[in-house]
């Protein structure tokens, strides 16, 4: 099984969409790689015949009335937006690209 | 009058209540003058709501001068968690990122307190997302344990014991996803109850690991809670893993087993939540409890439930995995804080980058890493694939269990409240105080923190009783008996060997 490396940690940061700072890489790497050492256990005793859990009481084909409901308050919810306009969530370009 | 109003139980203001010897607004006003003398120390609550509770409490002295149909808790205040929305109340589930955020909605257990007519007195403390077994990866400042205000109150609801162990509030609501509601309750002598996986709305509650989540009462009676439970729980079709399952009987449970006949219940102590790594003082206080609990007729014997030494493991993997998925939708964009990169094209991902390294602190960023990687392509089978078969494991470790006894009990938690501060660099250190309750969330299964005393430090010590999915009330009824029990050899309850606090008023 792969150790976490700086490289690693940062790399999979990257994927999470989390800046780090230098000192923030250097501290996470180090304390998640004993994390991950320690949770490895689980495939001591994960051997092939035994089915996976995802859910503790699973239920099955939930589904309510087809019938609409009031919808949240539009300004209630965009007072709590980092920024609005015309009724409308305002956030950055999307693309990368010149706009 | 005032001062004494913040000692009683819920059950007892409930009576006092609906008798007419106090209003409402008194009890209120009680409970909002004692956080105003003593949460400078304690710090239980991120907001207080003066005014609208005591708007609900008029309210209510109203109605039930007209003679209205009122909940037995009508009127009797209460404490929320921070990760519970509440429309028009700040919610910030102890993050920089949800700072000044005000919910648009209530979560369904929020709706049920205020349509029963519960004054909200605030929003309590907890580890930043529920991320925590100490509160102190609050982005707000510590709280501090009521016992020793030089040590942790437990976490991640660390706010909501505190309350309650303070006489901040009489009821108080919590989640636990891994211990979250029973360990606080373990070290500051209360109560605290994970009910069944489904059995309460998670609707409103900002998820932390969808698969373990659930909340709870906290307490400082097992009848409180009892009653709190049966108020919050239910069906719910804001929630797609809501049972439908009626609420059992929990109060007549309570009431049961507080006269003190156990006969016939055979009790099974979980060989797996004892010996090495739990403080002697803690072990002796469990061992007393098992005793009483034989002595009011009940059957004890030991169970083994092997699979249980590999549940730490499984769980760092499960919850940092729903978690990292939970937690991205904190992107920047809809609410709570945005953050722009200080150089480079201002695009939505590089914004979500910079919000999100700004606003999350040290434990978050841990976790969503970990479940990111865990996740990641080439290692999803050996991390997250292994750890639902330990799951699977689990399961079947406490089905073979039930099939001998109708509980299994345990000490809550290895050790009394540490210091401040003294486990925060050891993030393995940190998880193993929830060892003896993690087993449960993974299950589904229901279990209850129960005070059974005060270890060799003179800090409180918690027995935890767990019962099979659905069976809620034998928690009850176990835990009230030992409660009444343990209460007639202290004299009355353990909160009153606690120290007293010092009021600014």
């Amino acid at each position: 099984m792969a150790t976490l490396s700086r490289d690693e940690v940062a790399r999979v940061a990257a994927l999470a969409r989390i800046d780090l700072s230098p000192t923030e890489l250097d501290r996470l790497a180090g304390e998640l790689e004993v994390i991950v050492q320690s949770v490895t256990r689980v495939s001591e005793v994960a051997t092939p015949d035994v089915p996976a859990t995802s859910h503790p009481l699973p239920l099955s084909n939930v589904f309510r009335a087809d019938v609409p409901v009031a919808p949240l308050d539009r300004d209630e919810v965009l007072a709590g937006a980092p920024a609005a306009l015309d009724g409308k969530f305002l956030v950055p370009q999307i693309l990368g690209e010149e706009a | 009058m005032s001062a004494d109003l913040v000692r009683l139980s819920a059950a007892t203001l409930s009576q006092a209540l609906a008798r007419g010897d106090v209003s409402s607004v008194e009890v209120t006003r009680a409970h909002l003058d004692r956080i105003a003398a003593v949460d400078g120390d304690v710090h239980a609550y991120l907001h207080v709501s003066d005014e609208q509770a005591l708007a609900t409490a008029a309210g209510v002295d109203k109605a039930r001068a007209a003679g209205e149909d009122l909940h037995p808790l009508a009127g009797v205040p209460i404490a929320v968690k921070d990760v519970v929305v509440t429309r028009g109340l700040p919610t910030t589930a102890g993050s920089k990122i949800l700072e000044g955020w005000v919910p648009p909605y209530d979560a369904t257990l929020v709706s049920r307190l205020k349509a029963a007519g519960l004054p909200i007195l605030g929003k309590t403390n907890m580890d930043e997302f529920a991320m925590g077994s100490s509160t102190e990866h609050s982005a707000y400042g510590n709280t501090h344990n009521p016992w020793d205000l030089t040590r942790i109150p437990g976490g991640s609801g660390g706010g909501s014991a505190a309350a309650v162990g303070a006489y901040e509030a009489p009821l108080a609501i919590g989640t636990d996803t891994g211990g979250s509601i029973r360990q606080p309750a373990a070290v500051t002598g209360t109560v605290g109850v994970k009910p069944t996986y489904g059995s309460v709305s998670r609707y409103g509650l900002i998820a932390l690991a969808s698969s373990l989540d659930q909340a709870g009462p906290v307490t400082r009676t097992v009848l409180d809670a009892a009653l709190l439970h049966e108020l919050i729980g239910g069906h719910d079709p804001l929630d797609s893993t809501s049972l439908t399952d009626p609420v059992p009987d929990l109060v007549g449970a309570a009431r049961l087993g507080a006269a003190g006949d156990l006969s016939g219940v055979r009790i099974g102590v979980v060989r797996e939540l004892g010996g090495e790594g739990y403080q002697p003082g803690v072990l002796a206080r469990f061992t007393e409890s098992l005793e009483l609990l034989q002595a009011a007729g009940a059957e004890v014997v030991e169970v083994s439930c092997p699979h249980f030494d590999y549940a730490l493991a499984a769980y760092y993997l499960i919850l940092p995995a729903e978690a990292s998925s939970n937690l991205a939708k904190f992107d920047g964009m809809r609410f709570g804080l945005r953050v722009e990169p200080s150089e480079g094209p201002v695009t939505a991902e590089r914004v979500m980058a910079a919000t999100r390294g700004a606003g999350f602190g040290d434990e978050v960023k841990r976790r969503i890493i970990l479940g990111t990687y865990a996740l990641s392509a080439g290692y999803y089978d050996a991390y997250y694939g292994s750890a639902q078969k330990v799951r699977t494991l689990i399961q079947r470790d406490f089905a073979a269990a039930f099939a001998q006894v109708d509980v299994l009990v345990s000490p809550t938690a290895p050790t009394t409240a540490f210091r401040l501060g003294e486990k925060l660099d050891d993030p393995l250190a940190m998880y193993l105080n929830d060892v003896a309750t993690i087993p449960v969330n993974l299950a589904g299964v229901p279990g209850i923190s129960v005070p059974s005393g005060l270890s060799d430090d003179g800090l409180p010590v918690g027995f935890q009783v767990i019962a099979p999915a659905r069976a809620d009330d034998r928690l009850y009824r176990i835990g009230a008996a030992l409660e009444a029990a343990l209460e007639e050899r202290w004299g009355g309850p353990l909160l009153e060997q606690a120290p007293e606090l010092e009021t600014n008023r």
